[in-house]
């Protein structure tokens, strides 16, 4: 199967509050947070696409675009995702 | 559709602190309902009060944001009145099992299909951080200033002991789980309960020592275990995560149907021997 | 034999007529003296498709009928004193929340757990204010079994159009006693049905923003809109609020959609006023020893007469002055230690004229009661 792409890694700044809980658990350490403490994308080309950060967030603020669609798809075993 | 396809967004930022696993948990139910592809029309969200029950405003279902400890009685009388809708009822620990504690194992008991979520940061976090019937032996908390001697329940064997045919638990660390076991609970043709360990860093974490939100989530993973793993065998102490209990019982709506049947029955027989009955 | 006359329990009556209006939803806990409205509902409602639940408490109860009247439903709960003090958080959630619900207290006697099988009308004042903060309430009652059905059947259409739940304060005497009874015929009292909103699928709902009439359309759960209830206070979208405008506005809204419609509201029977140097003040089962006193009175040619009062809130304040305007004396006859006595008293101009002919003891007032009450306040002795 082919690995899927990060197109867009959007970060919703006014919803962001700056737990660092996404940039602690990236497996990829892509994020940081900012001096405003905001989370940003400092190594974008690392992205696996595996999404822990956009399930994670406990504001919704985060949301991976990749070349295999959105959350729907995120690739994982059990049942539903 | 995309999971802000089910936030009523003029709402947010929502109101929790950074870092509160409470919007783990709105995060993971989103996603499980997505997953499902339930209608938002055919969804009705009930909560009580507390930190955990302000998600209600934040879901555009119907919802209905209820008194403290009474979400599952309003629920009840929702889901009676209107079978074919899917009743969802997040709850707070204090919520759920001190002020609601009866109605919930009634609940249980009933068997109304229905999904109970106890939200368990093992404390009152709406009040500033009394403990919770989910504290435990020994932490601190405002009102267990010298260490607290209650003892806690334990949601899973509760639910399992009170008639639950659904009993399932998880951490907000655990996200995927979460939404799996979530969606699982949401399917279940019965009364469902998930216990998800919930993260208040802002006063269980503070009270007890325990680090950031972060830290609190490294403790979850670390403290946790899947139902019968060897680690559990090992380490007694660890606490199980996943299904403990999924089992088909006859569901109180259901029952109900046969019930009218019955009385409408009786109503013909009555006649035929010349008694009418109004209705 | 009129299929449509009965001898049964006003207890019975009043399921009787909640069944007339339509209800179909039913939540209780059993307790005397009013157990009887549950079991009744037991049986009847699945036969008609309806739904019952004998839930763990009367809170659940109450919460329970809350769920199911937003679905759509006509709704009802039943209990007695101690059972309507555990119901008075919830009933703030329907009020706030413009929830359409009846609430039926079949008073006992005392309080506490008091004298269960005995009566009593103590429950008057916890009623107005038993749930907290500031609110407006409808509560109504009735002294015959006629009436409790006419006042069972108002107390549904007043919920449907002030979107508020209302409390039937009726009390053991009139719910045990068996008397006669006319159903009326389908249609013979007019119904008023829930006012539902027209908003189409997709566009802007505001569910908590009042027509110019002062009415709130609902929406049923289940139906295209899709919107917040909560017990906070909260604006036109139902999502909580604690900005002063809008805190303030949902107050006003909450009290004068009640008591500036106390005109429409009020219901009440006189006999006798025109003339009457005396008027007895009554409600329920003790307006029954109040007749029966003036009539035997007035065979005698003396001149009194009753006001009896089948809405008790909102207080009809405006009724009692201009009605009592004449009379020397004005007796309030009720089994409590004088809780309509005080909203009398401050009816009336010269409220030292106003007396009180009670019971308190969980015994029936009897028509002797009151006349010796009666000799004393008018200076003969006993
Ligand atoms: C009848 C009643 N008693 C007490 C309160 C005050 N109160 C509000 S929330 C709460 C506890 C919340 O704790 P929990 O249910 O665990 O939810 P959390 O805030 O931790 O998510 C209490 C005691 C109330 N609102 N109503
Ligand atoms: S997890 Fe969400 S809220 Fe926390 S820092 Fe990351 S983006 Fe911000
Ligand atoms: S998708 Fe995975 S790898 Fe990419 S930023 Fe999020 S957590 Fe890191
Ligand atoms: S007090 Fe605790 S439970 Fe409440 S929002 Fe803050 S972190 Fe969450
Ligand atoms: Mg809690």
């Amino acid at each position: 199967m082919e690995e899927p792409k990060l197109k867009e890694l959007v970060i919703n700044r006014d919803w962001c509050k700056g737990c660092g809980i996404c940039v602690h658990f990236c497996p990829k350490k892509v994020l940081e947070l900012d001096d405003n403490e905001k989370a940003f994308a400092k190594r974008p080309e690392d992205c696996i696409c595996c999404k822990l950060c956009e399930f994670r967030c406990p504001d919704l603020a985060i949301e991976i675009i990749s070349s295999r669609g959105t959350a729907r798809r995120a690739p994982t075993k059990g049942l539903l995702l | 559709m995309a999971i802000r396809d089910y936030i009523r967004e003029r709402f947010f930022p929502h109101i929790w602190c950074p870092g509160c696993g409470h919007g783990m948990v709105l995060n993971g139910l989103l996603r499980a309902i997505e997953k499902i592809g339930l209608d938002k029309n055919e969804i009705v969200m009930v909560s009580g009060i507390g930190c955990s029950a302000r998600i209600a405003g934040y879901v555009d279902f119907h919802t209905m944001h209820t008194i403290h400890g009474r979400a599952l009685a309003f629920a009840t009388g929702i889901k009676m009145s209107r079978p074919e809708l899917k009743l969802i009822v997040p709850m707070g620990d204090g919520d759920a099992l001190a002020i609601g504690g009866n109605h919930f194992i009634h609940a249980a008991r009933r068997n109304m299909d229905m999904t109970a979520i106890v939200m368990n940061n093992r404390v009152y976090g709406m009040t500033g951080g009394q403990y919770s019937p989910l504290s435990g032996y020994g932490t601190m908390s405002t009102t267990s200033p010298y260490s607290n001697i209650d003892h806690a329940f334990d949601v899973v064997e509760l639910s399992v002991a009170a008639g639950a045919s659904f009993v399932g638990r998880t951490t907000t660390y655990h996200a995927k789980q979460m939404a799996d076991i979530l969606g699982q609970a949401i399917i279940h043709k019965g009364f469902s309960v998930v216990e998800i360990m919930s993260q208040c860093p802002t006063c269980f974490g503070r009270q007890n020592r325990l680090g950031s939100a972060i830290d609190m989530l490294e403790h979850f993973k670390e403290n946790t275990t899947p139902i019968g793993s060897k680690a559990k065998q090992k380490n007694p102490d660890l606490i199980e995560r996943g299904i403990f209990v999924q089992k088909k019982m006859p569901e109180y709506c259901s029952e109900y149907e046969k019930i009218i049947e019955r009385a409408m029955v009786t109503v013909h027989h009555r006649d035929r021997r010349g008694h009418r009955e109004y209705n | 034999m009129n299929e449509n006359l009965k001898f049964i329990q006003g207890n019975e009556v009043c399921v009787e007529a909640a069944l007339y209006t339509g209800l179909d939803f039913f939540a209780g806990y059993p307790i005397t003296p009013s157990t009887e409205i549950m079991e009744h509902m037991a049986k009847r409602l699945p036969k008609i498709g309806g739904k019952f639940l004998q839930m763990e408490d009367e809170i659940a109860s109450l919460c329970a009928i809350i769920g199911a009247s937003l679905t759509g439903h006509k709704v009802m709960t039943a209990t007695s004193g101690p059972g309507f003090s555990l119901m008075q958080e919830a009933l703030g959630y329907a009020i706030v929340a413009e929830i359409p619900c009846v609430i039926v207290n079949v008073q006992r006697g005392g309080s506490s757990t008091g004298i269960p099988t005995h009566v009593g009308q103590g429950d008057v004042m916890q009623a107005r204010w038993g749930t907290h903060g500031d609110h407006a309430i409808i509560v109504m009652t009735a002294s015959n079994h006629q009436d409790v059905f006419a006042i069972t059947v108002d107390a549904f259409n007043l919920a449907e159009t002030y979107r508020t739940p209302v409390i039937l304060l009726f009390d053991e005497v009139v719910g045990h006693m068996r008397e006669r009874i006319f159903i009326p015929k389908k249609g013979e009292i007019p119904l008023v049905e829930r006012l539902r909103a027209s908003v189409k699928r997709g566009v802007d709902f505001h569910p908590y923003l009042p027509r110019e009439d002062g009415r709130l359309p609902i929406s049923d759960f289940g139906g295209v809109n899709r919107h917040n209830v909560t017990g906070l206070a909260h604006d036109m979208w139902g999502f909580p609020s604690d900005n002063p405008q809008v805190v303030h506005g949902l107050i006003r809204h909450l009290v004068d959609k009640i008591q500036n419609n106390t005109h429409k509201i009020a219901k009440y029977k006189e006999y006798y006023l025109q003339d009457a140097r005396t008027i007895l003040i009554s409600y329920g089962s003790a307006a029954r020893s109040a007749l029966h006193v003036v009539e035997n009175r007035r065979s005698r040619g003396e001149k009194l007469g009753l006001l009896e009062l089948q809405t008790l809130w909102p207080f009809p304040y405006y009724l009692v002055q201009e009605k009592c305007a004449d009379a020397k004396y004005v007796v309030v006859v009720e089994m409590n230690m004088g809780q309509i006595l005080q909203a009398v008293k401050v009816s009336v101009d010269r409220p030292e004229r106003v007396f009180l002919a009670n019971r308190i003891d969980g015994v029936f007032i009897t028509p002797t009661d009151i006349r010796n009450i009666l000799r004393l306040i008018e200076g003969k002795g006993v």
